[in-house]
């Protein structure tokens, strides 16, 4: 007799600890449904078949009137409350794009056996018309995702079972061969800008070098940044990945930067003159290749922050192009 | 002493149960003779002949049951012993695997349980693992290379602070609460989580002022709650246990304790490695089969693989750099499921990440954690450690920069304690990269740190770290780069201190050897702390006593008594100046040229604490006792060990514990038997008596001295051939003299006993024979003093065995005692007689009555023509009565005494609970009369047919002992005049058990 596992786990977003955060399911009287998808990482692509099993659990036999799984993709996007006002940003959120949605019978209503009920399906990952399977994105403003979702309807004493289950899209390899455009960069307080009183700035001079702006996705982002000299000692330097989201509405369009991720290179007051490796792997699902549509955007950006211990702040801007290979 | 050996085989017999069958039986029979009137007569000579054992040649080949078992026997060779094979072999394998320790090794299921319960033993059982862990992993680097555990203790034995710490923590604040339900967890968990809530997330937590000890119990706190929150299957908490506690190696205050602190945190991060690799593993197994050690990545699955990067990704977002870097390098490891270049490309990643970290002792520690991590997952990449090695000489101007002098400045630490906390990093990397490493790369190594200024720091690291071999022959360079080092940065002393232990273990050139000695001492001798002059002389000792002969080792301590004697500096270098003696002594220990050391006693004199100066007396007597082949009579020995032994002995006080007593006598005794003056007896006779003057207080040397005194008395009777002179007899009397004044000051009772027998024996085998009288009365008087109890072994176990054994012994050679002219016929063994009577023996013990049935056996052979055996030289009763009737008269007497007793005895058993004992002991006395009495006489053969009955009567006696002896009375009727043995069989019934 199948049992139904009774633990409650904690789901954390793409990179949970461990990643081992999938099982769990519906559970009501002893009925547990689950979604288990072929492969483990969940990624799928334009053009391949999603296939998996429903997995019923039950101690007894049970009582349905029919179980379907539907295959939902969309684009959801949020209006910030600094481009509109709070109560705008509230109730107008814009209506979802939808880019897939097709549901499938699975089974007539009837019975199913006690113990473990497996039920494979497979959804050919087509889109329609001129729609196009974007990758999935968690973002602030713009979220891309897809879900697949279980019901089984059942009689009116009984609840009706749900289960949800996120799977990934990855966009097809981009043609073409990436060319690398590297950056060479020079800090000073000369190169700063918004400066008010340039005079009292320590001296320094930073320099490096990014490998390329122009990044795949599945590779980190890699450079050398030299402290050659500066008068004040260094506290910190970080490089901060930027997501830059633009949706379009009614009234035009509203553009927000929000950071996505803080990585510190280098802690202290470092040695002059010797190269300090710049490295960042791209997170997953909270990055996508750039894209941008007729209804929004969403592109990267990195600054290399570089603290100093009387606490000037300096940035470098570079706007990034990621791709996937 | 072929006397003392017949009594001993006197005293078996005697002690003997009898009847264990009959071929025991007839030995038995060969010594014992008749008594009574009708006593039988016996011919001991012809007797011992016919019934002595037949001798067996013993094969003694390659089979001894001792010995360890080898499998060197198999198939191939026939078997003379049947069905040893399986036991060998099965025994063999057990040989080679102790299954004890294989138990005990860190996986015994009650010391985990009670690890879990146990912070302190938790650590305990940590090292364990760890150590084998360690063991496991460096078995591919192989055993030469020095592992990491055993550097830790080092360390934080050595990096100590008293200033106060504190540790900030700060528990993320993602979403969401883990929360550990299900029936899975236990309660016990389940509370310890409740007590661990306030390392739940969000909360953050400063604790301040910690001692050091608090600190590392709080380190171990958090190593237990990484592994209940795994356990728990909470692996995001987890991650960030390991995560706050790798921050904490961002924190440089309290700079002193930060090797120590690097320690006790990446033994948590190894933790977490370990758990994370062998969660992946698992998941790795199908159907049950796990993965083999070298598995490839393709042959790991999905999920697995999966889990693993998300691993990955996870630690990728950390924010903060050093953390960062930690954990990966913790998880470096699990890059062999991903891909099999993994390793390969993190580790020179990892490496130039260090580049970020600013702080210069920080990042060197960093350096040495990846090195050690790398050196235990891939020891085969050495490119990743030489980088290491070259990044840290890029940043080695940063130590002297202006961040790291305003740092000390602030926390009051001098540069050369600063410099000295680098040692353990840079050792350890430098150890990883001359592991096996070429003569070339090392040279390499050798010209990068040279072109570095004030590179000491480096030099002392290059000295600890490659093979001493390679020190040893450039130690002409090394001193002279020393000598050109900055006065005001690393200590010297510490750089000469490296040297010194390399040459302790290599050999330098021949022709450099003097010159280096010179160099270093001259260096050393003007050190000023006496510290650090004594941590370097300890070192050089070694070096001076291997390589040099009295005359420089002597030059050496005076030298340190010099350094050590001004403000008795020598009180706080006890453990060098005992690391010195001890050196001095595993080399030069031929006792006579090392007391010929001028300088040696002086030494010894430093040793002012007691308990000290008696480890060192003992460290002294355990090398001359184990390298001491011949005994000596060396004056210069003799005093200074007697010396160093009244010392010890000096020592020796109520508060004393009796092993270390034991241990002391040991070794006063071992030097004792060393000490001979050959044939000068007196000479010999007079160092025991000054010994015992010089050791009152330790018993077992006064026995030691009455054994040896007797031994000389036994010498010269040898020497002599038995017949004393004038000068020998009185020399003989006065070592009779020494140990009849001695035993009385002994305490236990039985040695005193025992010790009067013993010279009683030396005394009569010597002629000496009112000296021996008197050790047999003194004997006599003593028995009454036995105690019921005594303890052995600080247990109270009765005394009646003892005194049983004691009192056979001393029956048997009372046989050969003389009777004194003046005093009555068989004064001693009536007067012993008197004594046991009298003796309160145990109300339900029949002691008393077995020595009695013992007592026949020595009035039986007393009556013989020629008794069984003699003292050279000296006439038994047998010769002084020649049989006279009135002798016999007197012993029949006696006799009819002992067995009237014997009967009253046997009577007042005759109640239902003591049926059993009337039995045996009518037996026993049965067996008495059977084997010592003429039964041709009547009386005595009722008495026996009786006897037997009475055995019997209660159906407690033995059918098959019963059966044995009547066969045995049937085959002795059968020899010449047994004839009437065939009567009494005819006359003892057996009775049937119904």
């Amino acid at each position: 007799m199948g049992r139904a596992p009774p633990r409650r786990r904690k789901q954390v977003a793409g990179a949970g600890g461990g990643g081992e955060g999938r099982g769990g399911g519906a559970a009501a009287m002893g009925t547990a449904l689950d979604i288990k998808i072929k492969r483990a990482n969940k990624v799928y692509r334009c053009g391949e078949i999603l296939s998996g099993v429903v997995v019923i659990t039950s101690k007894d036999t049970v009582q349905h009137q029919g179980i379907s799984l539907t295959m939902e993709g969309s684009v959801n996007l949020q209006l910030s409350a600094k481009s509109v006002g709070v109560f705008e940003a509230f109730y107008n959120s814009v209506k979802p794009i939808q880019i897939i949605n097709s549901t499938i019978e699975m089974v007539k209503p009837g019975k199913l056996p006690s113990g473990k009920t497996e039920i494979p399906f497979e959804f050919p990952l087509h889109v329609k018309g001129n729609k196009v399977l974007y990758e999935t994105y968690h973002g602030v403003f713009v979220n891309i995702q897809y879900t697949l979702r279980c019901d089984m309807r059942r009689s009116l004493l009984a609840k009706d079972l749900t289960k949800t289950c996120e799977f990934i899209i990855h966009s097809l390899s981009q043609k073409g061969k990436l060319t690398p455009s590297p950056v060479d960069f020079t800090i000073t307080p000369e190169t700063l800008q918004n400066v008010k009183e340039r005079a009292s700035l320590p001296k320094f001079l930073i320099r490096g070098h990014l490998n390329s702006t122009n990044c795949i996705i599945t590779q980190p982002l890699t450079g050398e940044l030299v402290v050659e000299n500066a008068e004040a000692p260094v506290k910190s330097i970080e490089l901060q990945l930027v997501r830059v989201e633009t949706c379009g509405c009614a009234e035009g369009y509203a553009r927000d930067a929000t950071e996505i991720q803080n990585i510190q290179i280098a802690d202290g007051d470092v040695c002059r003159g010797l190269p300090i490796p710049i490295y960042m792997v791209f997170p997953r699902l909270f990055t996508c290749p750039t894209l941008e549509t007729t209804n929004f955007k969403v592109e990267f950006e990195v600054n290399i922050v570089v603290l100093l211990h009387d606490d000037h702040l300096i940035t470098e801007n570079f706007p990034l192009k990621l791709c996937r290979m | 002493f072929t006397l003392t050996a017949q009594f001993k085989s006197f005293i078996c017999l005697v002690k003997l149960p009898f009847l264990l069958c009959d071929y025991l039986y007839a030995y038995i029979l060969t010594l014992q003779s008749c008594f009574l009137r009708h006593a039988r007569s016996r011919n001991y000579v012809s007797e011992s002949d016919v019934c002595k054992l037949e001798s067996v040649p013993l094969d003694f080949g390659d089979y001894h049951p001792l010995k360890p078992i080898t499998v060197t026997e198999s198939k191939t060779k026939k078997m003379s012993r049947k069905g040893s094979t399986s036991s060998t072999s099965s025994s063999s394998s057990s040989s080679m695997m102790d299954p004890l320790s294989s138990v005990l090794d860190g996986t015994d299921p009650l010391s985990l349980f009670a690890a879990a319960a146990d912070p302190v033993i938790t650590t305990a059982t940590m090292d364990n693992t760890r150590k084998k862990r360690d063991k496991d992993d460096s078995s591919a680097v192989g055993s030469d290379f020095e592992p990491w555990s055993s550097k830790r203790g080092e360390i934080l034995a050595r990096y100590t602070t008293t200033e106060k710490l504190s540790i900030n923590l700060y528990m993320g604040s993602e979403k969401g609460k883990a929360t550990a339900t299900g029936s899975a967890v236990s309660e016990k968990v389940r509370t310890r989580l409740e007590e661990l809530d306030d390392l739940e997330e969000g909360s953050q937590k400063e604790l301040l002022n910690l001692t050091q000890q608090d600190y590392m119990n709080r380190i171990e706190e958090l190593n237990q709650s990484l592994k209940d929150a795994w356990s728990s299957d909470q692996k995001v908490k987890a991650l960030k246990i390991v995560i706050q506690c790798s921050k904490l190696l961002s924190d440089t205050t309290v700079i002193q304790f930060y090797p120590s602190k690097f320690v006790l945190i990446t033994d948590i991060l190894d933790t977490f490695g370990k758990l994370v690799y062998e969660r992946i593993l698992s998941m790795c197994m199908d159907n049950r089969v796990s993965l083999s050690d070298n598995f490839s990545p393709e042959n790991v699955n999905d999920t697995a693989k999966e889990t693993c990067l998300n691993w990955f990704f996870k630690i990728a977002s950390i924010r903060e750099l050093i953390p960062r870097f930690y954990v990966e390098a913790a998880i470096l490891k699990c890059n062999k499921f991903l891909s099999k270049t993994g390793i390969s490309e993190c580790l020179p990643r990892l490496t130039s990440m260090i580049r970020g970290i600013g702080d210069p002792l920080v990042a060197v520690f960093a350096r040495a954690y990846l090195c050690r991590v790398g050196m235990e997952v891939a020891p085969q990449l050495k490119e990743s450690l030489n980088k290491n090695f070259f990044d840290f000489l890029l940043t080695f101007k940063q130590i002297h920069g202006d961040t790291v002098q305003n740092q000390l400045i602030v926390q009051c630490v001098e540069i050369p304690l600063y410099l000295t906390l680098y040692s353990p990093a840079i050792d350890w990397i430098l150890q990883c990269i001359a592991y096996r490493a070429p003569e070339v790369l090392l040279t390499e190594m050798m010209e990068r740190c040279k072109k570095l200024g004030n590179n000491a720091l480096l030099l002392n690291s290059v000295m600890s770290a490659f093979r001493a071999e390679f020190i040893a022959a450039r130690s002409m360079d090394f001193i002279c780069m020393i000598k050109e080092c900055d006065e005001s940065g690393f200590p010297k002393h510490l750089l000469f201190r490296s040297l010194g232990l390399n040459l302790a273990l290599a050999d330098p050139p021949e022709n450099d050897r003097l010159q280096i000695l010179n160099e270093a001492w001259k260096v050393i001798t003007k050190l000023k702390n006496p510290q650090d002059y004594i941590n370097c002389a300890e070192v050089w000792v070694e070096y001076t006593c291997r390589h040099f002969k009295k005359r420089e080792v002597n030059t050496v301590l005076a030298d340190i008594i010099k350094h050590m004697t001004p403000d008795r500096a020598f009180e706080d270098a006890y453990p060098q100046l005992q690391s010195i003696i001890q050196k001095v002594i595993t080399y030069i220990y031929d006792f006579s040229l090392l007391f010929s050391v001028e300088k040696f006693l002086p030494f010894l004199d430093m040793f002012q604490k007691e308990n000290v100066r008696v480890e060192v007396c003992k460290c002294i007597m355990e090398s001359f006792i184990k390298h001491q082949q011949e005994s000596t009579k060396d004056p210069v020995i003799l005093n200074a060990l007697l010396h160093i032994c009244k010392t010890m002995h000096d020592s020796v006080n109520a508060l004393t514990l009796e092993d270390e007593k034991r241990m002391l006598a040991a070794l006063i005794n071992g030097f004792i038997k060393m000490v001979s003056f050959g044939r000068d007896f007196e000479q010999q006779l007079s160092f025991y008596v000054e010994a015992r003057s010089m050791f009152c207080n330790l018993e077992p040397v006064l026995v030691q001295l009455i054994h040896s005194v007797n031994q000389l008395a036994m010498e010269t009777r040898k020497v002599m051939k038995g017949n004393h002179s004038r000068k020998t007899a009185a020399f003989v009397r006065a070592c009779v003299a020494f140990c009849f004044i001695t035993i009385p000051s002994l305490s236990s009772i039985f040695t005193r006993l025992n010790l009067y027998l013993h010279s009683g024996q030396v005394a009569l085998a010597n002629q000496c024979l009112s000296q021996a009288d008197a050790f047999f009365k003194a004997a006599v008087s003593l028995v009454p003093e036995v105690p019921k109890m005594i303890s052995i072994d600080g247990k109270m176990r009765p005394s009646d065995a003892f005194l049983l054994e004691f009192l056979c012994n001393f029956f048997s050679t009372l046989l050969v005692v003389p009777d004194h002219p003046e005093q009555g016929v068989l004064f001693l063994v009536r007067g012993l007689l008197n004594v046991i009577q009298d003796y309160t023996w145990e109300d339900n013990s029949d002691d008393k009555v077995r020595i009695y049935t013992n007592v026949l056996h020595l009035l039986s052979a007393m009556t013989q023509e020629t008794y069984i055996y003699h003292v050279d030289k000296v006439d038994s009763n047998d010769t002084l009565y020649g049989g006279d009737s009135k002798f016999l008269a007197e012993i029949n007497k006696l006799c009819e005494t002992v067995i009237a007793q014997i009967l009253d005895h046997l009577k007042t058993l005759g109640k239902e609970e003591t049926l059993k004992r009337q039995s045996q002991l009518a037996l026993y006395l049965f067996n008495t009369i059977l084997a010592h009495g003429d039964l041709r006489n009547n009386k005595l053969n009722q008495l026996s047919v009786n006897l037997w009955n009475l055995a019997q009567k209660h159906g407690f006696a033995d059918t098959k002992t019963m059966v044995k002896t009547l066969e045995y009375i049937r085959r002795r009727s059968k020899q010449p005049e047994m004839s009437h043995f065939a009567d009494l069989a005819l006359r003892l019934p057996l009775q049937s058990r119904t």
